[in-house]
């Protein structure tokens, strides 16, 4: 055995000390947001929280050790068996679970408690790493397609069983993964069209432009899907005079029918869906007279963009709860419920806000331990450190999941089997995830979504859960120096 | 390798990372180095909801008289943190509690296993349902506590003590309770049944929130946004009840020493107009800090008096089931109004007759005399009449005929349009039942017998059997029996299969009881009235007394059912106690005081406790 080969040397440190530093402040953070002024516990009392999160990491830590133990071809071997395994646990667990705040999504085995939800992630990124991986695997072929979304799909559909829809919304991160293995990148910009189109049909479907003239919302989305025409036009097939009558005609409508608005009443709402209209129409003449290709697909997206935004408002009616539908409302300021919904996010705002440049120190936030902010410890523990630590405090553990997710994209690119670098993707999209969601939800920036923030939040599942994932990766890195196969 | 030109992608990638870790830093920044109403150094950085609590809404009576109010009560509530330099003994002497109830009390509070959200910032509940007369001296001397406060509250007080299983009562809503609708928040109060419960939803309001501001010690330092996005707490509905408060009360004197009930209801209109289970309890036991020893007393009784008998107790009708069965007889042709049946007196078989009178008999007669095997025979011959048929199935479609016509007179099921709350089912014996009991064939009109004279597997509740002579003062038809007076309820009707052209005999049948049978000797003066008596017999002792009909006989006001258990004949018990109360509800007065006297004095069950 060369030196080249121990676990020692080829161990990605870097990355082993982002991991300790973030779980070391996670666990001072929880010790500081359970904290009581009148009971002045230690950090290592095991009946509070703090004490608690330590033997979580101690275990973490072991878990982690003994992962890097392992050798590194079982994962790729066994991806579909522990995929299997996990799907199981989940199925077991909505029978099983007793209802807790809501969900069903919590395995409870005497003292202990544990969410089969926080593993799904890993074994899913197995599954799909291995699959992806296989010999001539092309991600745009259909028949190579439906797989990839058996695998997603069916632990989503599990996990919204147990009533988790936030744990659920996790698995939307691996479309970044699939985009660095040749997903068309159409597919993310139009999943972003659908939420801007999503956000302004809601958003404006309540400020209506005058009284039976229809609302802002459906002029606006229309306004957008008319933008992409004419972008799509005069930048993408380079047709700048069809681009430009584009634009004339929809000015011409507009003002005909806000001057016909004097004598009639012209509902805006159909102005702006028969100009969309009129101009998908258009483009697919254009298409079939001048046989240029290009122009079908911006038909499509034309055509389906009016029909989802038609849609978007019955979506948001329907398919979501109204306690869902509420934080979305106050997220975009459509409801200003201090007392209700919106209370949760003002007090989390002004617990951060307070913190000022320097924070308050440690132990000495206030508002975190007055009890203002709900589930301080787990998903708004990053309150406690904008309060007792600051602007500094809080950019420094922003900065530190930025190294590390640039950290993973390095170990990503840097390996020689698929395999590899498809689970490094993984393990970067869904942590980016977390954080995307769990910063933007208590910096009012995103709705509220209960999902915890990794390595940070309070909670041995979900720190057990990203650990092995981690590590996980490490060990797979760890291999790359190992001569052959 | 395709890889080779997907690997820029790694810096697209690499940017949507960085460019929301560069948005959420820009909004740290905004929100703790731009913005300056969140700064540290504002000492109005914290909100504190406040509850105010509704008063729940008045209930009434149906001549507006006024039956539950509230009266204020006062909880102590206490911030451990403000807590300072307390004179724990004059506190105690204050509060008029032992020194070691305090500490046992600020442990309780204190120990986070039983308090799960204990902050020694937030308030804590330290003593509930406090009355004026307990806070007296603690109000005034509350300066010298700091950390302690009065928080308001109302409690439930009842004008008479009666009808305490009409109302209900009111409780600490469960974990249970909170899941199921989030404007129940621990602490909270709720009706836990009666009408408390049934109309829960209009008599409580609406809570108030009054958001006020906290330094950052906890401090209250006044209203946020001077008051602007409080909101007022809407005062719970008033409600009127169908219940006559007087008729009800001499309804509950009358049962005094016995264990029974009496419902009474308004034929036209369905509504209950006294609904009497005795035992009872005065309703103001169960309010307060006594209500949970209280309870448990009441739960422990051997007499049930927890159980509303009017509703939830049930009962074979025996006699007074005739007058029903005589409908139903007639309209599924099983006999006409001029049909005669043989009574052989004590020596009838299958069912002997109780009564001495001349045969054969008329309906009418039968009626009156309540003669046994009268109604066995027109029993027999209505689900006989085209006899058995291939595996019996003429014979059981016929015995369906007569549980739907039973059903439709709102016997075997709940009223479950109606608001009163907890309501036995009572039993018309299926098909089903008697297959598994005897086998498919094994049962015939023979086999079934006890059903025609109301013994048996039948079973009625006093509500079902009232409802049941509601019917029969409408020719026809009732409205579902209710305690709300308003206008909606009475939209509920309901139509028997009986048609109107068979009611006029019946009716005829029960007067006679009070003109010559059973009931002659409680006549009201003026009167014309219709009645039947019953005297059931059941495995548990004495037979009951039974009492059914209504009155006037012209545009019946009332229809009435009594139930005394274990009392011997119906005449003797249930008829005065029935024609009583018709006497109050019609005359508003009694003038049979000595009647009165002597059966409201007359214990017959001595475990019953005297209120």
């Amino acid at each position: 055995m060369s030196k080249r080969d121990s676990i020692q040397y080829a161990l990605d440190w870097t990355t082993v000390f982002y991991f300790i530093l973030l779980v070391t402040m996670g666990w001072i953070s929880i010790y500081g947001a359970s904290y009581d002024f009148e009971f002045e516990g230690s950090i290592l009392d095991f009946d509070q929280r703090a004490g608690k999160q330590f033997i979580w990491i101690l275990t973490a830590f072991a878990l982690g050790g003994a992962i890097l133990l392992i050798d590194h071809r079982i994962f790729n071997y066994f991806a579909y068996v522990i995929y299997a395994a996990v799907i199981l646990l989940l199925i077991i667990t909505i029978f099983v679970a007793p209802e807790i705040k809501g969900s069903r999504s919590w395995l409870v085995l005497g003292p202990v408690s544990f969410q089969p939800a926080e593993l799904a992630k890993m074994a899913t990124a197995l599954a799909l790493a291995k699959f992806m991986s296989r010999y001539n695997y092309r991600i745009r072929n259909w028949r190579d397609l439906i797989p990839l979304a058996f695998f997603v799909l069916l632990p989503f559909g599990l996990i919204i069983l147990q009533k988790e829809t936030g744990s659920a919304l996790v698995f939307v991160a691996f479309l970044l993964m699939f985009y660095r293995e040749g997903m068309k990148g159409l597919v993310l910009l139009l999943v972003t069209l659908a939420v801007v189109l999503f956000v302004v049909v809601i958003r404006f479907s309540i400020s209506p432009i005058a009284e039976d003239r229809g609302t802002w919302g459906m002029v606006l989305a229309m306004g957008i899907i008319l933008l992409i025409q004419f972008v799509y036009a005069f930048f993408y097939t380079r047709h700048r005079r069809e681009a430009f009558f584009l634009m004339g005609g929809t000015m011409l409508f507009a003002v005909v029918s806000v001057v016909l608005n004097k004598w009639f009443v012209v509902n805006y709402d159909y102005v702006a869906l028969g100009i969309a209209g009129a101009s998908g129409i258009y483009w697919l003449f254009v298409e079939l007279f001048k046989r240029y290709r290009k122009y079908m697909l911006l038909v499509l997206i034309t055509f389906v963009s009016i029909g989802f935004s038609y849609t978007a408002d019955q979506l948001f009616n329907r398919m979501l709860e109204p306690h869902q539908q509420i934080r979305i409302k106050v997220l975009l300021n459509m409801e200003d419920d201090l007392a209700g919904a919106g209370y949760n996010v003002n007090q989390s705002k002004i617990a951060i806000g307070s913190g000022g440049f320097f924070g308050k120190g440690f132990l000495n936030g206030t508002q975190t331990k007055l009890k203002y902010v709900p589930e301080q410890d787990t998903d708004f523990i990053f309150c406690t450190v904008g309060e007792e630590h600051g602007f500094i405090g809080s950019v420094f553990v922003l900065i530190i999941y930025w190294l590390l997710l640039m950290r993973i994209l390095t170990i990503a690119e840097r390996q020689r089997e698929d395999f590899h670098r498809i689970y490094a993707y993984c393990v970067a999209s869904i942590l980016f995830f977390h954080l995307m969601i769990n910063v933007g939800m208590v910096l009012g920036l995103m709705p509220v979504i209960g999902i915890p923030l990794p390595f940070f939040s309070y909670g041995g599942s979900s720190l057990w859960g990203f650990t092995i994932m981690l590590f996980i990766l490490l060990r797979l890195d760890a291999s790359r120096l190992e001569r052959g196969r | 390798m395709i890889n080779d030109t997907l690997q820029n992608r790694r810096w697209v990638i690499a940017g949507v990372f960085s460019a929301f870790v560069l948005l959420y830093i820009i909004q740290l920044f905004s929100l703790q180095i731009i913005e300056t109403k969140y700064k540290s150094g504002a000492e109005s950085n914290a909100l504190l909801k406040k509850t105010i609590f509704p008063p729940r809404g008045l209930i009434y009576d149906r001549n507006n008289t006024l039956l539950v109010y509230n009266k204020p009560a006062y909880d102590i509530v206490l911030i451990m943190r403000e807590i300072r330099g307390l004179d724990t003994l004059d506190f105690c002497r204050s509060l008029n509690i032992s020194k070691s109830y305090f500490i046992n009390r600020i442990a309780e509070i204190k120990d986070r296993k039983k308090n799960l959200g204990y902050s020694s910032y937030t308030p804590q509940i330290f003593m509930t349902q406090l009355n004026s007369e307990d806070i007296a001296t603690f109000q005034q001397s509350l300066y010298k506590y700091p950390g302690f406060y009065v928080q308001n509250r109302t409690l439930r007080e009842y004008a008479y003590p009666n009808a305490a299983h009409i109302f209900g009562s009111i409780g600490e809503v469960s974990w249970n309770d909170i899941e199921k609708d989030p404007y129940y928040k621990q602490g909270d109060y709720s009706g836990r049944d009666g009408v408390e419960y049934t109309y829960e939803k209009s008599l409580r309001g609406k809570k108030g929130v009054e958001i006020l501001l906290r330094d950052s010690r906890g401090r209250i330092k006044g209203k946020y946004r001077d008051g602007e996005m409080d909101e007022a707490p809407v005062a719970g509905s008033n409600l009127m009840l169908t219940i006559d408060i007087n008729l009800q009360k001499i309804g509950e004197e009358l049962l005094n020493g016995k264990i029974g009930s009496a419902v009474a209801i308004e034929p036209k209109t369905g509504e209950i107009l006294a609904m009497v289970s005795n035992p009872g309890f005065d309703p103001s036991i169960l309010v307060g800090r006594s209500r949970s020893a209280n309870y448990s007393a009441l739960l422990k009784d051997p007499t049930k008096p927890l159980m509303n008998r009017a509703t939830q107790a049930t009962y074979p009708p025996g006699s007074t089931f005739k007058p029903i069965q005589a409908l139903v007889c007639l309209e599924l042709g099983g006999i006409t109004e001029r049909t005669l049946f043989g009574c052989n007196g004590k020596n009838s078989t299958p069912i002997k007759c109780t009564h001495s009178h001349g045969s054969p008999v008329t309906l009418l007669n039968a009626i009156e005399q309540s003669c046994n095997p009268y109604f066995w025979h027109a029993f027999r011959s209505t689900i006989e009449k085209e006899g058995y048929g291939e595996k019996n199935a003429i014979f059981k479609k016929n015995y369906q005929a007569w549980i739907d016509a039973m059903y439709s007179f709102g016997f075997g099921h709940r009223f479950e349009d109606s608001d009163v709350y907890e309501q036995s089912r009572g039993n018309i014996p299926s098909q089903k039942y008697f297959n598994r009991y005897f086998g498919e064939t094994g049962w015939r009109a023979m086999t079934i017998r006890s059903l025609s004279i109301g013994q048996g597997e039948v079973l009625v509740t006093p509500l079902q059997l009232a409802n049941s002579m509601a019917a029969i003062a409408n020719d026809g038809y009732y409205v579902t029996p209710h305690l709300n007076k308003s206008d909606t309820m009475l939209l509920r009707r309901h139509e028997t299969v009986v048609k109107k052209e068979h009611f006029p005999i019946v009716d005829e049948g029960m007067w006679r009881v009070f003109e010559f049978g059973t009931g002659r000797y409680y006549k009201i003066n003026e009167v014309t009235m219709c009645g039947k008596t019953g005297t059931v017999q059941n495995p548990h002792g004495k037979d009951h007394s039974l009492f059914v009909g209504y009155a006037p006989r012209e545009n019946p006001v009332i229809a009435i059912v009594v139930v005394v258990e274990n009392a011997g004949f119906g005449a003797t018990w249930a008829a005065p106690v029935a024609s009583l109360m018709m006497e109050q509800y019609i005359n508003g007065k009694i003038e049979r005081k000595e009647l009165y006297d002597r059966i409201s004095t007359t214990v017959l069950n001595p475990n019953v406790k005297k209120r």
